[in-house]
């Protein structure tokens, strides 16, 4: 059967999902993920020119509140408590470049 | 029927918080009944994750004490539940039973266990999950897999198969689960006991660990009817912190009497096709001749887009989940490969190391049908047939008070029989994705059994008539007897 998705589109999209994958799970995903987007393709025999795509479900639009600072449901100091690597108040990552 | 589920029953919510405010039961005796039940079936049946004894017993204690006193106390005082593990809680970790948050300890709680502890209900412990809430058994769990109550062999069904079979077992009165496209409903119907999905927005999604934005919604698992609606009484309406709440009836969610004689009931043609058990489809038929000897006008009702709801849910779910599921990236909280010399291989090993099969499956299906060139094809298609569903459902609904059929195409599979099938563990949502699709409240109700495993009922109903469809579920349920 003709796989929806090459490896190659395996290993792309999981660069662009930061996923690392191993060659047996690439080969493994394609299987699957193309069986999955095979079946997606029911969508393609539906006439939907009169239609506009659904955003909201309950028929809200725009919440909008004040712009101002409101109570705080935690401090910063609580957040950085869960935080891998912190410093002086801020957020450690490794070196970018 | 396993024999564990027998006995031990707990009396209705409404009885139990009367028997507690008039001191004649006490709130520690709850919880330590509740903890003592998890401690003599959990090592069988795996369904809790962490307990939060500690601070239950502490504020089971303050709340005695307040009652000896002559204080106020809320309307659950004392009464122990459990919430799923996707759900922020102080007193245990969260982790969405996933490596990538094992260990994580909220700083804040959820909103609606906000509202259940302002009305002094006490959270004793955390539910196993598919991890993320991603499937349809507790197999996906990255920590084990939770036993059906019925028979050990079988899944308890999912995401919510914890919170389930928690309620199954009666080691609580009643649980907390979400339900993205099912969750609840589907393992209610697994393990014999009512879930009850609400209107999209009519419960804060603040503190739920997300999964798609567009579909979740906190979901409850009882015993009773009567007990999904004295919970939904307390934590339904606006919160501030999530901006697609919604307001509630004014009425009291509790205040659920109907009569179902000239009801109009539409039968879901799709449900009874193809695909369903034939067990399964004779013990619906059998549930809604009941309906129609009580003097409920039934008839048979054709929505033709249903069969394409699970593909537009299967595009649209992970297309959302894979946007939320971003966010764990290794620096600010959870999981981080700690080995990493660059910031992009922290990123990369953290996310690969910290995501389960699933998890990373679905993040891929949401990139690629968001990537630019399938965007269209996908996504904006998909959203399209949903406005499809939306108008076949509003049609229904002008005809029909309420919609039924099945909550599952079969009863409780053993576990194993799906796991390297997603496709085939995908299409057990079948029955239930329409409601989170197009918003709208359903609840899966015991509806017989099938060799000994339960069978749900579903009942659905439009948007905002939740009371309308817990009163009509309590009609059915008194009708079963």
């Amino acid at each position: 059967m003709q796989k929806i998705l090459t490896t190659k589109d395996v290993i792309a999209l999981a660069q662009l999902a930061h996923i690392k994958l191993s060659p047996s799970q690439i080969v493994q995903y394609q299987k699957e993920l193309s069986e999955i987007l095979k079946y997606m393709e029911l969508l393609n025999d539906v006439d939907t020119r009169e239609l506009l795509p659904t955003s909201q479900v309950t028929g809200l639009e725009n919440v909008v509140r004040e712009d101002e600072v409101q109570e705080q449901l935690v401090t910063p100091s609580q957040l950085l408590d869960g935080v891998p690597r912190s410093r002086d108040g801020f957020i450690q990552v490794k070196r970018m470049l | 029927m396993a024999p564990s589920t027998e006995k031990g029953q707990w009396p209705l919510l409404s009885t139990l918080s009367q028997q507690v405010h008039e001191g004649r039961v006490k709130s520690v005796d709850l919880i330590n009944r509740s903890l003592q039940a998890i401690r003599d079936l959990d090592p069988e049946y795996k369904v809790v994750i962490a307990t939060c004894s500690r601070r239950a017993l502490k504020r089971a204690k303050q709340i005695d004490s307040d009652i000896r006193n002559g204080r106020t106390v809320g309307l659950l005082a004392g009464v122990p539940f459990i919430a799923k593990d996707n759900i922020l809680t102080l007193g245990a970790e969260t982790t969405a039973a996933s490596n990538i948050l094992k260990g994580f300890n909220s700083p804040y709680q959820a909103t609606v266990i906000e509202k259940l502890e302002a009305e002094g209900a006490i959270c004793v412990a955390k539910a196993n999950l598919d991890a993320f809430a991603h499937g349809s058994s507790t197999e996906n769990s990255d920590f084990f897999t939770t036993k059906n109550p019925y028979d050990k062999t079988r899944v308890p069904g999912g995401s919510s198969g914890g919170s389930a079979a928690a309620v199954a077992l009666k080691m609580v009165p009643f649980a907390l689960g979400t339900d993205t496209g099912g969750s609840v409903r589907l393992p209610a119907s697994f393990c014999g006991v009512v879930g009850y999905k609400p209107t999209y927005g009519l419960v804060s999604r603040s503190g739920i660990v997300a999964m798609a934005s567009s579909t979740d919604v906190v979901g409850l698992l009882t015993s009773t009817v009567q007990d999904s609606a004295s919970i939904l009484d307390i934590i339904s309406g606006p919160d501030k912190l999530d901006s697609t709440t919604i307001s509630r009836d004014p009425k009291a969610y509790t205040d659920i009497k109907m009569n179902i004689k000239n009801k109009k009931i539409g039968v879901v043609k799709e449900y009874l096709g193809e695909g369903l058990d034939k067990q399964v489809k004779k013990t619906t038929k059998l549930n809604i001749e009941k309906l129609k000897n009580a003097g409920a006008t039934i008839q048979e009702v054709s929505l033709p887009t249903l069969p394409l709801a699970l593909a537009v849910y299967y595009v649209i779910v992970p297309a959302e989940l894979s946007s939320n599921l971003s966010r764990y990236d290794g620096q600010r909280y959870g999981y981080s490969y700690k080995e990493a010399k660059s910031l992009d291989e922290s990123y990369l090993e953290s996310r690969s190391r910290g995501f389960g099969d699933e998890a990373k499956r679905r993040i891929m299906i949401g990139t690629h049908v968001l990537s630019s060139g399938y965007y269209d094809a996908y996504y904006k298609k998909a959203q399209t047939v949903r406005t499809l569903l939306i108008n076949e459902f509003n049609s229904a609904f002008k005809k029909y008070d309420f919609l039924v059929g099945p909550t599952a195409p079969s009863v409780a599979f053993k576990i194993g029989q799906n796991i390297n099938n997603p496709l085939a563990m995908y299409l057990m949502d079948i029955m239930t994705v329409s409601a989170n699709l197009t918003g709208i409240p359903s609840i899966s109700v015991p509806g017989g059994s099938v060799n000994g495993l339960p069978v749900g009922f579903q009942i659905m109903a439009p948007q905002h008539k939740d009371r309308d469809l817990l009163a009509m579920a309590l009609s059915y349920q008194e009708l079963r007897g």
